[in-house]
């Protein structure tokens, strides 16, 4: 799969739920890369701003859209890395600002 | 004098990419490890480093001078930098 697929696939999947791609195309096509990169090192697409495990069970909460998406856009506007915003942050409506990470950090070394 | 400056990133992280980014532009010179990169014992050894300047672990880690700042804040690190 490369960028374009999975930007339509996941906008098409995720619009209808209430999450939207930031306007920057380049940022949202980092962010996909990223996403496809750690597909290809791990086997499952975790999120591009956070360490994997390599352990699937471990890194469960941190695959994209991750555990922490809905508290952190419902806060923020924004998820942790950026790559689902809300309605209100896409029209501008609402402060964009920078989301801190939410995930208990013991998890990272369970 | 610019103080010296030490990134922890990941390499697949846009936020982490723009901080790299951000410093090149203000012709600022810096080290930064990818942590993602690292295996076993070195990334285990890193991240113990990471975590006494950032208990949360998280990316970008940017210490500048002996300052800590988390995340891509533009207007924290200029201000750190003195720019």
């Amino acid at each position: 799969m490369d960028v374009q697929e999975l930007y339509e696939m996941l906008k098409k999947a995720q619009e209808p739920k209430g999450y939207y791609f930031p306007a920057d195309r380049s940022w949202v096509d980092g962010l996909l890369k990223g996403l496809l990169k750690n597909k290809e090192r791990y086997g499952y697409m975790v999120c591009p701003c956070r360490l994997a495990s390599g352990d699937k069970e471990k890194d469960r909460d941190i695959i994209c859209p991750c555990a922490y998406r809905a508290e952190d856009v419902a806060e923020y506007g924004s998820c942790y890395c950026n790559l689902y915003v809300s309605k209100e942050w896409l029209e501008g409506t609402i402060p964009k600002q920078y989301v801190p990470e939410r995930r208990p950090v013991e998890k990272m070394f369970a | 004098m610019t103080p010296p400056v030490k990134l922890y990133t990941l390499s697949t992280c846009s936020h982490c990419k723009s901080t790299k980014k951000l410093l090149a532009d203000c012709t600022i010179q810096y080290d930064f490890v990818d942590v993602d990169l690292l295996q076993g014992e070195e990334r285990s050894a890193i991240l113990e480093d990471v975590k006494k300047f950032n208990p949360k672990c998280s990316f970008p880690t940017i210490i500048i001078g002996d300052k800590v700042i988390v995340g891509y804040k533009e207007k924290e690190i200029k201000e750190a930098l003195g720019l």
